[in-house]
């Protein structure tokens, strides 16, 4: 392979793996702290893209206005649906919870069939993200260049809240132990809801950038980024923000470079992220960086 | 009093028999279409509850299992002029070509398969618990579906498979749901169905009492795929064509709903939902189509229907964790003890 495009994949990849990235964070912080597969991630990801296109085209807004509103939007929403499937199962075995969670995936995604219409619609675009710059022989979209920029701003955001502030500290702290975490005087479901609006304004941000890459909007989207992302953040040890992290752009990474050597390969490329989940799973089932968990009995 | 219940056993299940032969001669195809659905989606939902209220073991894989098990009986029934028409892009692979096997052989074969698969994939992934078990066998699904809609010469790819024998007929469909039926009654109340529930409950537990908790495991996976594989195989040769797209996570999902609306670990539970839901999946297509609701119309709302279900799952699950039957059995004498039944001898609640 030559080297332009080469350096080109590696582009594709870095852009591809830190929207991964992004929305593996999301997953992370609530499993971190909930244990539970938020299964709806993928379809609150999609949620933020239609807000943001029904800002811009039907509320004329412009576009950072619209993103702003429909980030905030979507947080919102995350914190709604918390309440409204996840908290009333709160001492109920984790199957129970896995199931609703599954059930308002569903619930979304058809509402969203009902409510946008079943018909993909094209993302209006945005000039500032949509211009293709030249780097020598590699040429991207500009907003490939503003994902990783963006990633590791909010990567670096959220670990100065996890780490120096005092919500972190209590997101931590009931991350580890529910039951002490109440006793200290934490609000556990403030912090919960908070940890939901946070994940759900990322896959909002997740969601909006995605669909400038790929400017095709339909209900259904979210499933398999969704689905990626999750592998993403498990690969990467769940419950670990740099996991997520680390997990998206492996993920990304793969895809892309797989594709890119192994053109034979195109039709297995859904496949090829359960493959490495499986492989992860079976080797090192804590994740690449996650803590290794023991039963108590 | 047990010959009492095996008395109306005996009586209920000569009256089912008799209702489905009238059901068969005087109902329309449409209506037997789904009647008859509704018997798969009884060996569906069994074998899921085997696994999910039975064992404990929660996966989303259900759906691959069910390919494996439709694409191996129709290529092994299928005649071979049918396969030639099929296979217009790439012949299919020569050993296939001349296989024209009875239905009711290839059947056993296409669980036996999908056993198989279960078999291969229950050894890595049963080492995993709760969410992680779930999005494995989940991720082992998809892989089988990419791989199917990959393997043009064994599977036609994306195309599917178009004519196969319409051999789901009412007796066999419900014949395969009473052996589902029979088989779950005696695991249950054999030791082995028992150390299962032992496993469920407390899986530590099981283990110190000397419980191979893995075997178990493997064991209820292997059996659960089996009858998937079957329900499958008689999906496929009910709506006469199969594609990759039919064996999405959707496939899945409509199977938990109804065991879940039915009660996880129960097997009657499981019937009742498996025929109400299927029933009322039909029923509620009015959903998708055009409204008039008085106030304001609407033009066909594609989506609705899945929206009501997807609520009725959650709401189930929020407020009545149980589903209809939580892991309790009708029984004759439940519903002596109700007052159901009409008081013989000395029956009754005794």
């Amino acid at each position: 392979m030559d080297p332009s495009l080469f350096f080109q994949q590696l582009a594709n990849a870095l852009s591809l793996g830190s929207l991964y990235s992004l929305i593996a964070i999301g997953y992370t912080m609530v499993y971190g702290i909930l244990r539970l597969i938020n299964f709806a991630h993928g379809d609150v990801f999609m949620l933020g893209a239609y807000m943001a296109f029904y800002a811009m085209t039907s509320l004329a807004m412009p576009w950072w206005l619209a993103f702003v509103l429909a980030i905030a939007l979507t947080g919102l929403f995350g914190m709604l649906l918390e309440r409204a499937a996840y908290r009333p199962l709160r001492d109920s075995p984790r199957i129970s919870v896995m199931i609703s969670a599954i059930g308002a995936s569903f619930l979304i995604e058809n509402l969203g069939v009902v409510v946008f219409g079943g018909r993909p619609k094209s993302f209006p675009s945005v000039p500032l993200f949509d211009t293709v710059v030249n780097l020598g022989s590699v040429s991207v979209l500009s907003v490939s260049l503003f994902i990783p920029v963006i990633t590791f701003g909010i990567l670096f955001v959220l670990l100065r809240v996890v780490n120096h502030t005092k919500t972190g500290m209590a997101m931590r702290a009931v991350s580890t132990d529910v039951e002490a975490a109440r006793l200290m005087a934490i609000d556990v479901n403030k912090v919960i809801s908070l940890t939901f609006g946070i994940g759900s304004l990322l896959a909002a941000l997740g969601g909006i950038m995605w669909s400038m890459k790929y400017p095709q909007l339909n209900p259904l989207m979210g499933i398999m980024p969704g689905l990626k992302c999750f592998i993403a953040a498990v690969i990467g040890g769940i419950g670990n923000i740099f996991g997520a992290v680390l997990g998206g752009f492996l993920l990304g990474f793969i895809e892309i470079m797989v594709i890119a050597f192994l053109p034979a390969l195109t039709g297995y490329r859904d496949a090829l992220s359960f493959v490495l989940l499986i492989l992860v799973l079976l080797v090192k089932p804590s994740g690449l960086l996650g803590k290794k968990q023991t039963v108590k009995v | 009093m047990k010959a009492r219940n095996s008395i109306l056993t005996a009586v209920a299940i000569a009256a089912a028999a008799g209702l489905l032969a009238l059901a068969d001669k005087n109902l329309g195809g449409f209506a037997m279409r789904i009647l008859n659905l509704s018997a798969i989606y009884i060996v569906l939902a069994l074998s899921l509850n085997l696994l999910n209220g039975f064992t404990g073991l929660f996966s989303l894989g259900y759906s691959g299992f069910m390919a494996v098990g439709a694409y191996v009986s129709a290529l092994l029934t299928m005649s071979p002029e049918v396969k030639e028409m099929n296979f217009f892009l790439e012949p299919l692979v020569p050993w296939l070509q001349n296989f024209n096997l009875p239905f009711l052989v290839a059947i056993p074969i296409a669980g036996l398969c999908a056993a198989a698969v279960g078999l291969v994939i229950a050894a890595p992934v049963l080492r995993l618990r709760d969410d992680y078990l779930a999005i494995a066998t989940l991720g082992f699904s998809e892989i089988i579906r990419v791989l199917i809609t990959n393997a043009q010469s064994l599977t036609n790819g994306a195309q599917g498979l178009k004519n196969i024998p319409k051999t789901s007929t009412t007796w066999v469909v419900w014949g395969a749901a009473a052996l589902a039926v029979l088989f779950m009654a005696l695991l249950t109340r054999s030791s082995y169905g028992r150390t299962m529930k032992a496993v469920r409950d407390d899986e530590i537990a099981a283990e110190a009492m000397g419980v191979n908790v893995f075997r178990v495991k493997v064991v209820s996976f292997t059996a659960s795929s089996f009858m998937a594989g079957v329900g499958g195989a008689l999906l496929g040769h009910m709506i006469t064509t199969i594609d990759p797209k039919m064996f999405t996570f959707m496939l899945t999902f409509n199977v938990l709903l109804i065991v879940v609306l039915g009660g996880n670990g129960s097997i009657t539970g499981s019937v009742l939902s498996a025929i109400v839901v299927t029933l009322l999946m039909e029923a509620m297509r009015f959903l998708d189509g055009p409204l008039d609701l008085v106030f304001f119309k609407t033009e066909g709302l594609p989506g609705l229907r899945m929206v009501v279900f997807s609520l009725m799952l959650m709401i189930v699950v929020i407020f009545r964790q149980r589903g209809l039957m939580g892991d309790k059995e009708l029984s004759w004498d439940r519903l002596a003890k109700a007052g159901l039944l009409p008081r013989g001898k000395k029956g009754g609640a005794a």
